[in-house]
């Protein structure tokens, strides 16, 4: 578990429209790596790329490469499906399934695609997988309520618990954290301290101290104006990108300066 | 002009020197019944007085003079704004009030005039050999009988072809032509006259058998050219608000298309898609003119929808009234009756669809 992503000379067009130029992006296993950058700078859009989920959107499409541990994720004849199944992905909103219990939440990934499990191995699977997310505790007593009962910050670790219980290499996460409070959002972010060792994480987030604070590397995105397309500025090490970054863009934007 | 804009003007001239008082005038409680007991009796005098006295009259002129009263009375007490929250207040009440007069009376007609028959032998009963002088039995079991089965075909052809059209609308051909042209003519079948649908299957089927064929099946299939509509529309809308991130949720967990649509976004709307189905059935049991084509009646029980006539419960009520026998008040009753066996039937679906919304509907505690 947990790969290398290679993105070479990544174009993401919707329709006709580039939406992402040219992105270069190497991301190690088992680190964490966090995108940040203004609104509509294409952070978003580059993430969904990498398991195909911006192709849910008719029309989009990708030119260059993209690679996980050196296959290419857009080759002829890859499933988007298959390349879903080892790349999870947690949303910014939490989206538990509202018909499934707690319970059923979390094996989802199974139930959906059919597998077959003895209730032994489904219920290891779901403690592992609650433990996994730090909700194990908190729910164990529960778990055939629905998914919906729960507070917003526990609904965003079952989201994550449904990822991680398919066993992906990577998970991507879509802001995370910017639909909770700062308790909840700690506790998510000592999560992804905790997964980043079996896992690859990618993350978005618009919170520059999250991405100091989780991140092993940044990638900063930027768009020079309304129409253009966004493009990945530098990536580095994260204490690199907030203490010396070498583009001027960069350090004016997670210093808070604009322009 | 209001009395907060005018004590605005003033102040801006001349500042009071207290804060601004958050209390106004308001009228008490029992005002508007005051009001209206006194409209009532005013109307009631004049009327009396005059000699022009009907109760038709009476309730209008009361209204109007209520709604007056009041507007006037609370503009003078309280201002304009809640003056004119009142007038309209007055005028959805009594909307509401007049919509409610057709249907309280359709049912107390049906109940008064249906409940002589509405016995054990009318639901054991068909009209075989019902006739003569002294026969006040007789009944309408071969047209309820009659009605479910045809009703219940038509369902079972509807509602397969009518949700998975919906499905293919909104999860498949979002905007390609082909979807926009199905959108178009489900519009424009929503709109089709039932006779229109019973021409339609009669002649189908008089192309097959010749012009003498009058089949249960018939019916089903004009019952369900005014379905389909109507369960596409309603599983459409239900299906459109099962939120995206739902399905963004399913593929992310790698999950194929047609999986997430079977069991994420199915599942999720199915409360709202089988009341919606119940509904139409509902819309569709009670068409006459369709089956008066395609069905026929006739006066014994037929269990076999693919062959001969049918009896059916609005067609029965309409042959009991047009044409009865001697004597004419039995055949009436039971027309009545057939009406309100309808209407109950109706009842019961739409409650039927009621419950199946509240067992299906997703839990949140």
């Amino acid at each position: 578990m947990g790969k290398a992503i290679d993105a070479k000379n990544l174009n993401i067009y919707y329709s006709s429209f580039l939406a992402v130029e040219g992105v270069n992006m190497t991301i190690r296993p088992k680190t964490v790596t966090a995108l940040i950058g203004p609104s509509g700078c294409g952070k978003s859009t580059f993430l969904r790329s990498i398991n195909r989920m911006h192709e849910v959107i008719p029309g989009a499409r990708v030119e260059g490469r993209l690679e996980l541990d050196g296959k290419d994720l857009y080759g002829p004849g890859v499933d988007p499906v298959g390349v879903r199944r080892q790349i999870g992905m947690v949303f910014q909103r939490p989206n538990p399934f509202p018909t499934m219990s707690i319970y059923d939440n979390v094996i989802a990934g199974q139930r959906l695609n059919n597998k077959k499990m003895k209730k032994d191995a489904t219920d290891d699977l779901v403690e592992q997988s609650l433990r996994g997310a730090n909700l194990w505790n908190e729910v164990k007593d529960r778990l055939d309520k629905p998914g919906s009962s729960m507070s917003g910050g526990q609904q965003q670790r079952l989201c994550i618990a449904r990822a991680i219980a398919v066993q992906p290499d990577v998970l991507l996460m879509d802001e995370p954290c910017s639909a909770l409070d700062p308790i909840s959002t700690l506790a998510i972010e000592d999560l992804i301290n905790e997964l980043k060792m079996d896992y690859t994480i990618v993350i978005v987030t618009h919170n520059m101290q999250q991405a100091a604070r989780v991140s092993d590397f940044t990638g900063f995105f930027n768009i020079e104006g309304t129409g253009k397309p966004g493009h990945l500025v530098e990536m580095d090490e994260t204490k690199t990108i907030f203490s010396q970054p070498k583009e001027k863009a960069t350090e004016d934007y997670v210093s808070g300066r604009f322009g | 002009m209001s009395i907060d804009t005018e004590r605005a003007q003033q102040e801006k001239v001349e500042p009071p020197p207290g804060p601004v008082s958050l209390v106004r005038a308001e009228l008490p409680r029992w005002a508007p019944y005051g009001i209206l007991v006194a409209s009532l009796v005013v109307v009631g005098v004049l009327l009396a007085v005059t000699g022009g006295f009907s109760i038709g009259l009476f309730v209008f002129l009361s209204a109007v003079l209520f709604g007056l009263a009041t507007y006037l009375v609370s503009r003078v007490v309280e201002g304009a704004r809640k003056a004119t929250d009142r007038l309209v207040t007055i005028v959805v009440t009594v909307a509401f009030l007049i919509a409610l007069i057709p249907l309280i009376s359709v049912v107390i007609t049906v109940v008064t005039n249906g409940l002589a028959r509405f016995d054990a032998a009318f639901f054991t009963q068909s009209m075989r050999g019902v006739g003569g002088a002294n026969d006040l039995a007789g009944g309408g079991y071969h047209a309820i009988m009659g009605t479910l089965i045809i009703t219940a075909l038509a369902a079972v052809m509807s509602i397969p072809v009518g949700v998975l059209t919906a499905v293919y609308l909104v999860e498949y051909g979002s905007k390609s032509r082909l979807a926009r042209a199905v959108t178009f003519f489900v519009d424009v079948m929503t709109g089709i006259p039932s006779i229109v649908a019973g021409l339609f299957s009669f002649a189908l089927f008089a192309l097959f058998f010749g012009p003498s064929i009058r089949l249960g099946f018939a019916g089903s299939v004009a019952l369900s050219v005014l379905m389909i509509p109507v369960v596409v529309r309603s599983t459409e809308e239900m299906l459109k608000i099962v939120p995206n991130e739902l399905r963004e949720a399913a593929y992310a967990l790698g999950t194929p298309k047609w999986r997430t649509i079977l069991k994420v976004v199915i599942p999720t709307s199915i409360a709202g898609i089988a009341s919606g189905i119940t509904l139409a059935i509902a819309r569709v049991i009670g068409e006459t003119a369709p089956l008066l084509i395609a069905v026929g009646i006739t006066t014994g029980l037929n269990l076999n929808p693919f062959a001969n006539r049918m009896a059916t419960l609005p067609v029965f009520a309409y042959y009991s009234y047009a044409a009865p026998g001697v004597p004419r008040e039995p055949f009436i009753d039971r027309a009545w009756t057939s009406a309100l066996v309808l209407i109950i039937i109706v009842l019961v679906l739409n409650l039927v669809a009621r419950l199946v919304a509240r067992v299906f509907a997703p839990k949140t505690r």
